[in-house]
């Protein structure tokens, strides 16, 4: 066992946790600790680290912090049900009353309980998941969207997961549960945040979501935190049949940010939409895992993924699709591109279609590219200086994505950010309202 | 305006431009025609910096000014506008973001202020009523998913905004039906002052009876062969190019 593996079953010992959940932590504990620690010879963390977490090895669990949160981050102004957690530490101050439906793990009544038991480290496997190990081993606090037949959720379910600077290296983690059953709908916000200060935090996060038959969730995970932060995380989404799951994740900053989307295709007819985007630069390095497992037959799976890389940045995008006999009829699809604005920034990008299956139609491309010349010279000949052409189409690039967000309190919120972040003179482009 | 002499330049090692010389006042329209291969786009090409087509001998004046010399971007703030033979599509830069970074690029150098976006939106909303396209075109990416005549009246649309000294129209009839032929050429009548010159590069004969040039010239095997006045056009019309080719002319 490594330091860190040791460290954080120590975090677990010091937690306080519901009984009914003790069962998953041990088991989590039991496959942490006798886990090989994996290096850059295990495939699934080929190009990513994991050495800046060893060297910080967090001994303690972030602090509970009284901040004036709406200063030190900037919500995204939605009309939704809104739950904040600073570090980890659910704020009610800032919260809203949750609607029936909505509840934390420690207010759960009994049959809660028993659904949470059901479903919670059940969609995600563990085994296959080293840092959902983890996350089962800590499980305690976390968020139950539970909507059954006879419910309807009003609004969208806001979870903002505030970080705020710890003097020492430490520990938050957040854990949601999605159980829609058959015919409802539910739309969840995961945004992950913290203002830039360096940060000293290492943040876990995973959401499971079962989405019963003909049920659809509309997903985001908008994850823009500070560049020293690291932040091991995932989606595990079980669709059973003509299920939906449509998603949108963004991400940027963070030394090492390692988030897997994984999705069984479990009943016929389910659709998986996710489109994402990362924008490391500086040091930043950001790794997308996606796997998605059709086991069934006629699902339907729709991803692309963006990136622009700038600066000594990093990142990886690993889609792997994996075709089982029987299901004939899948049509799957997925699409990543690259913008590398640097010399000495890094893209691995990694394909993977299994087909087992005869009767399918898969398609996949990945390219690694410079901006197109003659649109560089299309917007020149109007006056426009080559730099500025270059973060106008950069921009566009992933304009292109934003432009689909079905929420558009989301685009509002990260037009503005991302023209910054680009370099946009005055901020204005893509802000530009036409009423 | 402009002043082209013993203009050589090649695109790709191979040479097209053969020695062109050409001579535009204040005001005048002049029409360039040829056959395919001769140099046409080349022209407009050069003269707008594109990279890839290289100048190897003689000179443009432009205002007085090297117009070689100069970036693209600067030809551009400096009064030269070029409107593609083949406009290009931008997904996720909006039409109107374009054209406004392009408008407050040429008022900057001019010294003038940058519009508000009120004040723009405004302008760009009349501009594009005088082109007959949708004021919902702006909104969309740059050229995204336009039809060939859409994407024509698009580029008349940047010219009037951009209010050009010279403007160069590169083949902006090819595929266009007559009733975008003519909301075209209207654009373009309505941007003749007497002050300010036009080029107008075309294969056909059909878009001189719209915009009607105060000279004809034939451009083949990278040099002008033939220079005429509008009856030229109508003679070519009739003959084809091969009589001029041939140098049976």
């Amino acid at each position: 066992m490594t330091d860190f593996q040791q460290q954080a079953l120590q975090l677990a010992a010091q937690q306080s946790s519901p009984h009914w959940l003790a069962a998953l932590r041990a088991t989590g504990a039991d496959r942490w600790s006798s886990a090989t620690w994996p290096t850059r010879k295990n495939e699934a963390w080929k190009y990513t680290s994991l050495l800046a977490l060893q060297n910080d090895n967090p001994a303690r669990w972030a602090s509970v912090d009284n901040c004036a949160w709406q200063e030190a981050i900037d919500p995204i102004d939605v009309d939704a049900t809104r739950l904040v957690f600073i570090n980890g530490h659910f704020r009610p101050e800032h919260s809203h009353e949750l609607p029936a439906g909505v509840v934390r793990f420690s207010e759960a009544d009994a049959h809660q309980q028993q659904l949470i038991v059901r479903h919670l480290g059940k969609v995600m496997d563990s085994s296959q998941h080293l840092f959902g190990a983890l996350s089962d081993a800590v499980a305690g606090e976390g968020v139950l969207i539970h909507v059954s037949r006879d419910q309807k959720l009003d609004k969208p379910v806001y979870v903002v997961n505030v970080s705020t600077p710890e003097a020492q290296p430490a520990m938050s983690s957040q854990r949601i549960l999605v159980v829609l059953e058959d015919s409802t709908e539910a739309e969840l916000i995961e945004h992950y945040v913290s203002g830039n200060e360096q940060q000293n935090l290492f943040v876990s996060s995973f959401t499971e979501v079962v989405v019963g038959n003909n049920a659809q969730i509309q997903h985001y995970r908008i994850n823009l935190e500070q560049e020293d932060l690291l932040h091991v995380g995932g989606v595990h989404v079980d669709l059973h049949r003509d299920a939906r799951f449509l998603g949108f994740t963004l991400a940027q900053g963070s030394r090492l940010k390692r988030i897997d989307y994984h999705v069984n295709h479990r009943g016929e007819g389910a659709h998986l939409g996710l489109n994402g985007v990362y924008l490391p630069r500086n040091k930043q390095l950001i790794d997308y895992h996606t796997n998605v497992e059709h086991r069934v037959p006629r699902c339907t799976t729709d991803e692309v993924f963006r990136g622009i890389i700038g600066d000594s940045a990093k990142a990886v995008f690993n889609g792997r699709i994996h075709i089982h006999q029987d299901a004939q009829k899948t049509l799957a699809e997925m699409s990543n591109r690259n913008l590398l604005t640097s010399p000495t920034a890094e893209i691995n990008t990694k394909p993977e279609l299994e087909i087992y299956a005869d009767d399918v139609r898969c398609g996949h491309g990945a390219t690694i590219a410079q901006l197109d010349e003659t649109s560089i010279f299309y917007l020149q000949s109007r006056g426009v200086t080559r730099a500025d052409a270059v973060r106008m189409l950069s921009f566009g690039f992933i304009n292109e994505l934003l432009n689909q967000v079905p929420e558009q309190a989301i685009q509002d919120y990260l037009r503005p950010r991302l023209t910054t972040l680009f370099g946009q003179q005055g901020g204005e482009l893509g802000q530009m309202s036409y009423e | 305006m402009l002043s082209i002499k013993g203009l050589h330049a090649k695109v790709e090692e191979k040479d097209i431009l053969k020695g062109l010389d050409i001579e535009i006042k204040p005001g005048e329209v002049h029409a360039i025609m040829g056959p395919n291969g001769s140099g046409k786009s080349t022209l407009g090409n050069v003269l707008s910096g594109r990279p890839g087509y290289e100048a190897t001998a003689g000179s443009v004046s432009f205002k007085g000014q090297d117009l070689l010399a100069l970036d693209t971007e600067e030809r551009a703030r400096n009064g030269l506008f070029l409107a593609f033979q083949y406009p290009v599509e931008i997904p996720g830069v909006s039409n109107m973001e374009f054209l406004k970074v392009s408008v407050d690029a040429k008022r900057k150098y001019a010294g003038l202020p940058e519009l508000s976006a009120v004040e723009f939106m405004k302008l760009a909303r009349e501009t594009s009523k005088r082109v007959n396209l949708d004021a919902n075109f702006l909104k969309r990416g740059v050229n995204e998913g336009f039809s060939g005549g859409e994407k024509k009246r698009n580029e008349i649309m940047q010219m009037m905004l951009l209010e050009p000294d010279l403007c160069i129209l590169d083949e902006t009839d090819s595929g266009l039906d007559i009733d975008a032929l003519q909301v075209v050429a209207d654009g373009v009548n309505s941007m003749r002052d007497g002050k300010r010159s036009f080029i107008v590069v075309t294969h056909y004969q059909r878009l001189l009876d719209y915009i009607v040039p105060d000279y004809v010239h034939v451009l083949a095997d990278g040099r002008i062969v033939k220079s005429g006045d509008k009856s030229l056009a109508l003679e070519l019309e009739a003959k084809g190019y091969s009589w001029l080719e041939n140098g049976e002319g």
